[in-house]
């Protein structure tokens, strides 16, 4: 039978097919719903635009805090951890190949920890309670007199989101950066040397940026989906959707919040359009920066 | 211009040997590769430590008398709750060995189709996975969960399964990979009377067997650790995964302190085979990463 398998169909249909189901529909079918009034009981009702609407002019919590809150961890969060791993990854380079393995298995660790037990050891490291390593460890240096509630108040929630996210940020796009500039053709830096380039920062700019291009953009893609998807953190380490006060809240749970527990679905389609549009933006955006040539 | 010749040489990419020139990279890639390391070396710590241990205060970071008891507790309580622990495990287990296999074979065939072979559509196809990259697939969690519905999946093994396979970066790296192999080699094996199929399997897997390592561990891992699948479309407990299990386990104990040492062996135990997957088939995924420019 293989003898005889030569149509392109067997090897398109099986990918194709679950990439349509999985893929396609759900995304037109979030556009479809964010259209309609659905409680997952009633058949959806459709109201036009209507969700669109209440979004913007009604929805107090989404404009104050879910949208500031995702652009905030967002741009600190994708281009700091984009750059860290470009930075980890370049400096890898310069080391011999033992050393190198042996700290990048080390860097990238971080983001093969299951997201979900990972926060559960940090809701121990910031206990607040003096049992918390951290507040134990401020009071011991008597640098505070009374324990902080790090995952209960606003003030530090994002914080802490921020730098938990960070800690898991050199992923795929870490290694294919890594792979990228150690790949990069040996008598290319000779040759620059020769034309009177004088430095590292010369040759970072000159020479290796401009040859991994590629996978330079391959991670800033990787680094714009994960920082998205990355958003359940906040209710992880606080333990409630609403986090306290909204200030861990992000898109992705906004989506949670009216999907599955108010089961008000065609407004959360309409948040997961929202959604979908602002990653497809920032990446394009991203993608315009690094990828124009010359 | 001898001055020169020096830095370059100390700057070398990819160095075979130690240099006094590296000593700054090394100054400070391994303070802050210790610092990264921190966390798991305290899940690793708290995992084995007894229960004095863990309500000694104040708190200590590394554990003193290491013991098995967390572990011990941990299979106690879950034998305990109806469910036997190795229905979970043997639960993870399959979906991950089938969710694994196919997802290799489904990439790796769509991989080589819009790579080698010549059909209409091709370069839309493409462009559609470029486009999924940026795809979220926390964003679209309703559809899917009423798709999921509507064709009567709930509580099936193929509910853990189908959903988590379609990964568009495992296709486009792999797509990438295979653009590199030279097209004399299919052209002979086709003049040989070879099909397609057999083309792919004799020649063409051999060829791509680091991107298909790579892509066997992203598979791994998004499988290994998914909870979402359990969550939302199992109701039947026997048979949702060990992940699922674990995330309920240290959500539920994760609180006390006498449920912590527990929590911590259990996210230990998620997360080592993980560690060792990547650590076995770093090499290929390396060699994998090379490609995986977006042009």
């Amino acid at each position: 039978m293989i003898k005889k398998m030569n149509h392109p169909a067997w090897f398109i249909v099986p990918y194709w097919t679950l990439f349509f189901v999985f893929v396609v529909v759900p995304v037109l079918a979030a556009v479809f719903l964010s259209f309609t009034y659905f409680n997952a009981i009633q058949a959806p009702k459709f109201i036009g635009i209507t969700n669109y609407i209440e979004l913007i002019t009604m929805d107090t919590v989404f404009m104050q805090y879910v949208l500031s809150n995702t652009l905030k961890f967002a741009l600190i969060v994708g281009p700091f951890g984009y750059l860290l791993s470009f930075l980890l990854a370049w400096m890898l380079a310069q080391i011999p190949s033992k050393a190198r393995t042996v700290l990048a298995i080390i860097l990238y660790s971080p983001s093969l920890t299951m997201g979900v037990a990972m926060a559960s050891m940090w809701r121990i490291i910031f206990s607040d309670d003096s049992q918390g390593y951290l507040n134990s460890i401020l009071l011991n240096w008597g640098l505070i007199l009374e324990p902080i509630q790090f995952l209960q108040s606003p003030q530090y929630l994002m914080t802490i989101m921020i730098v938990v996210s960070l800690w898991s940020s050199m992923g795929v796009g870490f290694l294919a950066m890594l792979a990228g500039v150690l790949n990069i053709d040996q008598t290319l830096y000779e040759a620059a040397y020769m034309d009177g380039i004088r430095n590292r920062a010369q040759e970072i700019f000159y020479i290796t940026i401009p040859s991994m291009r590629p996978q330079m953009l391959f991670g800033a893609v990787m680094a714009v989906v994960t920082t998205f998807q990355a958003g359940g953190i906040g209710v992880a380490l606080s333990g409630s959707n609403p986090t306290p006060q909204y200030a861990g809240q992000l898109i992705v749970n906004h989506i949670e919040d009216f999907g599955f527990i108010r089961y008000m679905m065609g407004y959360a389609a309409t948040v997961s359009v929202v959604l979908l549009l602002m990653v497809y933006f920032i990446s394009k955006i991203t993608w315009r920066i690094l990828g124009e040539r010359e | 211009m001898a001055k020169s010749r020096g830095s370059f040489q100390g700057t070398k990419i990819n160095p075979t040997s130690f240099h006094r020139s590296q000593i700054p990279f090394f100054a400070f890639l391994i303070p802050f590769s210790l610092l990264m390391l921190l966390p798991i070396l305290f899940i690793v710590n708290h995992a084995f430590k007894p229960q004095s241990e863990l309500f000694a205060y104040p708190p200590k970071f590394f554990v003193r008398t290491p013991t098995f008891d967390n572990f011990l507790e941990l299979s106690r309580i879950v034998s305990a709750s109806g469910v036997p622990f190795s229905r979970y495990f043997v639960n993870s287990l399959l979906v991950t060995a089938i969710g694994v296999t196919l997802a290799i074979f489904i990439t790796a065939f769509s991989a080589y189709a819009l790579s080698k072979l010549k059909f209409r559509g091709k370069k839309f196809l493409f462009e559609l996975n470029t486009l999924a990259l940026m795809f979220v697939p926390i964003a679209v969690q309703i559809p899917r969960y009423l798709i999921i519905a509507k064709s009567g999946l709930i509580d099936s093994y193929a509910a853990h399964i189908l959903p988590v396979i379609v990964m568009p970066v495992a296709m486009f790296l792999i797509k990438q990979f295979i653009d590199q192999t030279p097209n004399e080699l299919i052209e002979s094996a086709k003049i040989d009377g070879a099909s397609e199929m057999q083309i792919f399997f004799k020649i063409i897997m051999p060829i791509i067997a680091p991107a298909i390592a790579t892509v066997g561990i992203l598979a791994f891992q998004a499988i290994w650790n998914d909870t979402t699948t359990s969550v939302l479309y199992i109701n039947d407990e026997s048979k949702r995964t060990l992940a699922f299990y674990m995330m309920s386990l240290t959500s539920a104990q994760g609180n006390t302190v006498a449920g912590q040492g527990m929590a911590a062996a259990a996210g230990l135990l998620m997360f080592i085979p993980n560690l060792l997957l990547f650590i076995i088939l770093q090499s290929k995924v390396m060699n994998t990463m090379a490609h995986s420019g977006i042009k």
